[in-house]
């Protein structure tokens, strides 16, 4: 019987099942923010066990709530940095270098097919779009992989998500998988990994990719992962050139990881999304989905665009062409987060941040900030926001505000009518 | 680790409680878990529950439905949790991380059937709940006014290992 991806790459790194059905896996990246990362520190030191299992293969950054904002935040990156000092840890991203961690880390190349990687951070996920085995986890998980670079997981059983047809014009990848989590429900993947396959796939970039593989938690995947292609070997190229005699040979090895045609999926999902529409969350769970349309007219206070979902170079571009000569509707606020440096550099030299600004936005440096209610944009009671997020809990952006979900387009043409729009229909 | 895993019961009767009820993300910037002590479940808004009455002030397990403790990876939910003396959550069902997050702290995610749901949430009616729990044995004995239900629990090898360890950093740091 044949293998899926996710089972070759646990096989490839299996270092212990001390029960059947654990696995006990080797870890080629760790991950590291200043939330979940300083209780670890903390404990390691209290066990007078300081120290890393490997300095390369852990990266570290500073991105939840930067700059800082009071002094509790500040001690938070105070023992991230400190930490990183201590352990010499070449990767450690602070003011001025800090991004979003699932959009700096990519962006770098650091993720490569085949791989295995965990952060104190549920989103984690997103980096199965290189084809890696990505899984979010909690901070005792984080602190054994800093220690030992091992971390325990279920044998996994994979879903098959097979897109195909034509992807209607507004309509992209955020839309996709809000109608995947709908499909599925928030609990329709716990314990499992989604497979994201199809022509729609293969035809998407790493950005769109990584905007599926971002939301399988909220599915309640373990992971999201995508096939590696030539699509993979072009984004990491400018990282892996001096690994490979040419991009011929990189796409070969990636080729490895591939699911064979007779692996066994726990269950297959076929979804044609010819008639797909842009989709817009409504109450407080990610599957609770509708057609932007059907949500036609909701009124917004907030446009939020970024994270690690939609902060990418083609969320911006996606946003602007909507925004461009139009400004927002009287009493909306907008808020715009590039993701990363490199992409606030490269909107700022492109013109995109010029279109954000003349349509009344406010731009503010790379951090997650008001995706969790934590700074940045945080919502007063009663308060509606349209964003390019990927969780619309109950009080998630602020005590008693009002998340809805949506693509960067979509969020571009809600701010500008003020009340939820298809941007098919500016 | 020697704790005590049973007592009073709190029920939380709603499927997908998330970990930013559990405990809100404008309390994560603490950096020990005993400063989120106040803070549990403050944000879960629910018919009858009060974050601050004394059902969840006395309780040492809570019953819940499915899904329980989906959303955000945060370590901090069953932390505020343990700083509040509760060990022990029975549910339908948990989201991943959360229940392994559980088990790394040397507490306990129990899972039981719908039906043993039902029957644990109908004994409300005789008076306050009270939750025994042999771990061993893998049993459950409830007891509220003059009646007593008995439930059998499965546990993975993997997760009772890590309650007897008393957590994932003592199991892994012995074996690897």
């Amino acid at each position: 019987m044949g293998k899926t991806i996710a089972q070759k790459i646990f096989d490839a790194h299996l270092r212990d099942e001390p029960f059947p059905g654990t696995c006990v896996l080797d870890l080629d990246r760790v991950l590291c923010h200043e939330i979940t990362t300083p209780v670890a520190i903390s404990d390691l030191q209290w066990r007078n066990k300081d120290r890393v299992f490997d300095r390369h293969k852990i990266k570290a950054v500073i991105d939840h709530v930067t700059p800082a904002k009071d002094s509790k935040t500040a001690l938070q990156g105070k023992i991230l940095r400190e930490w990183a000092g201590r352990h010499e840890i070449p990767d450690f991203f602070d003011i001025g270098q800090n991004g979003v961690c699932h959009v700096l880390f990519p962006e770098k190349g650091f993720i490569r097919p085949g791989f295995t990687v965990i952060m104190g951070d549920s989103h984690t996920c997103t980096h199965g779009a290189f084809g890696a085995f990505a899984a979010g986890v909690g901070t005792t998980d984080l602190e054994v992989g800093i220690l030992k670079g091992v971390c325990a997981f279920r044998k996994p059983a994979s879903i098959l998500v097979n897109i195909t047809g034509q992807l209607p014009e507004q309509v992209v990848a955020k839309d996709v998988i809000l109608h995947i989590i709908h499909l599925l429900g928030v609990n329709g993947a716990t314990d499992r990994v989604i497979e994201f396959r199809g022509p729609v796939v293969d035809a998407m970039s790493m950005d769109a990719r990584m905007t599926l593989t971002n939301m399988a938690i909220e599915a309640g995947g373990t992971s999201g992962i995508c096939l590696p292609d030539q699509i993979t070997v072009d984004y990491l190229w400018p990282f892996i050139s001096g690994e490979y005699q040419s991009r011929e040979a990189a796409l070969a090895d990636f080729t490895k990881w591939h699911s064979d045609p007779d692996a066994e999926y726990e269950r297959v999902l076929d979804i044609d999304v010819s008639t797909l529409e842009p989709q817009v969350t409504y109450d407080y769970k990610p599957d609770c989905v509708k057609t932007a349309r059907q949500m036609q007219g909701t009124p917004v206070n907030q446009v939020y665009i970024g994270t690690c979902t939609n902060g990418r170079l083609e969320d911006l571009e996606q946003a602007a062409a909507i925004l461009k000569g139009k400004k927002l509707a009287p009493g909306v606020r907008g808020i715009l987060s590039p993701a990363s440096p490199k992409i606030y550099r490269e909107a700022m030299e492109m013109g995109i941040l010029t279109i954000f600004m003349d349509a009344g936005f406010c731009i503010t440096n790379p951090t997650c900030g008001a995706c969790l209610g934590m700074s940045n944009g945080v919502l007063a009671p009663g308060e509606a926001c349209a964003a390019t997020s990927n969780r619309n809990f109950q009080g998630r952006m602020g005590q008693g505000g009002m998340v809805h979900l949506m693509s960067p387009a979509t969020a571009a043409a809600t701010g500008i009518k003020g009340v939820i729009t298809d941007p098919r229909d500016l | 680790m020697n704790r005590s895993f049973g007592g009073p019961a709190c029920f939380l009767d709603r499927s997908d409680i998330n970990t930013d009820e559990i405990i809100p993300a404008r309390y994560l910037t603490e950096v020990t878990k005993e400063a989120l002590k106040p803070f549990l479940l403050e944000d879960l808004v629910l018919p009858g529950f009060d974050p601050k009455g004394e059902v969840l002030t006395q309780a040492k397990v809570l019953v819940s439905r499915k899904n329980f403790g989906c959303g955000s990876s945060r370590e901090h939910a069953p932390w505020s949790l343990e700083v509040n003396d509760i060990y022990t959550v029975i549910a339908e069902g948990y989201a991943r991380i959360f229940r392994q997050n559980m088990f790394n702290c040397g507490m306990l995610a129990i899972e039981l059937p719908p039906v043993d749901i039902d029957r644990l949430f109908d004994l409300r009616k005789e008076g306050p709940v009270e939750i025994a729990v042999d771990l061993g044995g893998q049993k459950l004995t409830a007891r509220a006014g003059s009646r007593e239900e008995h439930f059998d629990f499965a546990i993975s090898s993997f997760d009772k290992a890590l309650v007897e360890a008393g957590g994932w950093v003592e199991f892994a740091d012995a074996r690897y």
